[in-house]
């Protein structure tokens, strides 16, 4: 590691020490079957994969969430604030002039006292020290689609099936595109629910996906046949969410008015007004922060709530700062155990390359 | 200094690629005996013919050790990451065509499009406890497939030959294989996929962008270039 970064690094971390966390350490080599299970295949395009005899497949650590939800999640003190430094490593396919290692600072609150309060003081915490930089701040909230699914007037098989896709836009608006009936259901799927006998010319019963599971999906598909298009009103609404974008407080105008026909979104709206009261109170001007409805649905998959970015001018730079709430995060590594929890990271060396720079 | 052409070494493959010069007016040849690799190349001062596994060429392209190359698109798409800083293609020759392309079993009857797979791959990682296999050896590739369709819950398992048989073995659901007339997969009881088709490849001539000609050999690629083209 670079001496000005680490000193830096060392330094960031002091102030996180100095608001109450206390510091911790991470192992490099990870075990890779609990980021596969989480982020599925395309963490191996991401992470640097390796292979050891005695416990498997190991990977590089990619970021320091998962190991440190995982080590408070063991033995963790309630409420609980950490901080760390070291290296992550990610894997660069395309050429893209990104680094392959570089070095976070991170801030992690795990605290079930008042949400609002805890996004506000990662927030507040992590863009103190970059104020000189005069950073553009980005805002988004994953609960409000999250919600806005749920609330949809439709079976809980077509809303599970939108919530899996929450973070993959693409397949999201495919999807929602066949239930409201935009697009047409694929002729080989009208024939198959049509025939009298779907195996008709079926071939040999081979591996291990049972005919009973081909069984159950057609019976599903009948269902979803017989079930009523999600109607065009509904999805109008969820178009009008995700291009809300705007300042702090204007985008929070509109989310109101939105959710007075939106009923669905209510308390997710009613949670983002509190963080920005909390954000308000420690003392951040609300009106240099933009907010995206959409913010954090492509590139931040464990976030499920608050997310936030802190953005250089310099386009071809990722941002300097980032993150966001993972709630469900602690729940699928908890074992049965769960608590909300916020943090982010800082990247030091861009902190350098800007000061520089300026 | 000489002008590097590395071409496969054996089969089929290696027939077409002389018949293809060949008709360009570049006479390619093994000499010594069968079982020694190496080449004479006759219609051009200053090539030499390099012999090689076509697996191996777009790695000898990327790092300049050949100038010119005949493999896959599928293997240069497959192991060259950024491939086009790295490699040009001269001229695609027209002969081993080959799809890389999903196949699930014929008996899914239910799966015709990724959207199907999609679904299935959820339903079976809730019933069978892990991530629906697809075996294949080219990992890179279909992972951007799959990636750019938004298709989730589904691993990737190394297979290296007979990829057809990994289902009936039962160490993968389905599989990502290349194929040219389709009769291997029918013979395996899979289907390809509607929507499935991740690359068409074909033979193609490579340059590599490795390295800066000397003069002389500048010249001789353009007189190569003009009658390759022709």
């Amino acid at each position: 590691m670079d001496r000005a970064i680490r000193l830096r690094a060392e330094a960031l971390k002091a102030h996180f020490e100095a608001a109450g966390a206390q510091a911790i350490e991470t192992s490099i080599l990870q075990p890779a079957e609990v980021l596969l299970d989480l982020y599925g295949e395309d963490i191996r395009a991401r992470a640097y994969v390796t292979q050891d005899p005695l416990r498997g497949e190991q990977m590089l650590r990619p970021d320091f969430t998962v190991p440190v939800v995982q080590m408070h999640m063991a033995d963790g003190a309630e409420p609980a604030r950490y901080t760390y430094a070291g290296e992550v490593f990610r894997r660069q396919e395309q050429a893209t002039g990104r680094a392959s290692e570089y070095v976070q600072v991170g801030y992690e609150v795990f605290d079930r006292a008042t949400p609002a309060a805890a996004d506000a003081e990662v927030f507040a915490l992590i863009s103190a020290p970059l104020a000189p930089l005069r950073l553009r701040a980005v805002m988004g909230d994953v609960g409000l689609l999250i919600a806005a699914v749920d609330g949809l007037d439709t079976t809980d098989a077509r809303k599970q099936a939108l919530r899996r896709h929450i973070w993959r836009p693409k397949r999201f608006r495919a999807l929602l595109d066949r239930y409201s009936g935009t697009s047409p259901i694929p002729e080989t799927r009208a024939a198959l629910l049509a025939s009298a006998d779907p195996f008709a010319g079926a071939g040999l019963e081979i591996g291990l996906r049972s005919r009973a599971e081909i069984e159950d999906r057609i019976d599903a598909l009948r269902a979803d046949q017989k079930a009523a298009p999600i109607v065009a009103r509904d999805v109008a609404q969820i178009n009008r969410l995700l291009s809300i974008k705007g300042t702090l407080p204007h985008a929070l105008t509109a989310l109101t008015e939105l959710s007075k026909d939106l009923t669905a979104i209510k308390p997710a709206v009613a949670r983002i007004q509190e963080r920005a009261q909390a954000m308000a109170s420690r003392g951040i001007n609300l009106d240099e922060i933009e907010f995206e409805a959409g913010y954090g649905r492509s590139s931040m998959e464990y976030y499920d709530g608050f997310v936030f970015g802190l953005y250089s001018d310099d386009a071809k730079l990722p941002p300097v700062a980032t993150g966001g709430r993972y709630d469900a995060l602690t729940r699928v590594l908890g074992q049965g155990a769960e608590i909300p929890a916020v943090g982010g990271v800082i990247r030091p060396e861009l902190v350098i390359a800007l000061e520089a720079k300026a | 200094m000489t002008l590097k052409l590395g071409v496969p070494s054996k089969g089929r493959l290696m027939e077409q690629t002389f018949e293809w010069f060949a008709a360009r007016g570049l006479k390619l040849s093994r000499t010594g005996s069968d079982r020694e690799y190496a080449g004479a190349i006759e219609g051009l001062q200053g090539m030499e013919l390099v012999l090689l596994s076509a697996g191996e060429i777009p790695r000898e392209l990327a790092a300049g050790r050949i100038d010119l190359g005949v493999t896959g698109t599928d293997l240069i798409r497959e192991k060259l990451p950024t491939w086009s800083d790295k490699v040009e293609a001269i001229a695609e020759m027209g002969f081993g065509h080959a799809d890389l392309i999903i196949a699930v079993p014929a008996l899914w009857v239910d799966v015709d499009t990724l959207d199907d797979l999609d679904a299935a791959a959820a339903a079976f990682r809730a019933r069978h406890g892990f991530r629906l296999r697809i075996a294949t050896k080219y990992h890179r590739l279909v992972r951007e497939f799959l990636r750019d369709n938004g298709v989730a819950d589904y691993q990737l398992v190394d297979s290296q030959g007979a990829t057809e048989g990994t289902v009936k073995n039962e160490t993968a659901e389905a599989v990502a294989d290349i194929t040219s007339t389709g009769d291997t997969l029918r013979a395996n009881h899979l289907k390809i996929l509607s929507d499935g088709l991740i690359l068409a490849s074909q033979a193609t001539l490579f340059q590599s962008k490795a390295n800066t000609l000397r003069a002389a050999d500048e010249k001789t690629l353009q007189a190569f270039r003009q009658m390759v083209n022709s």
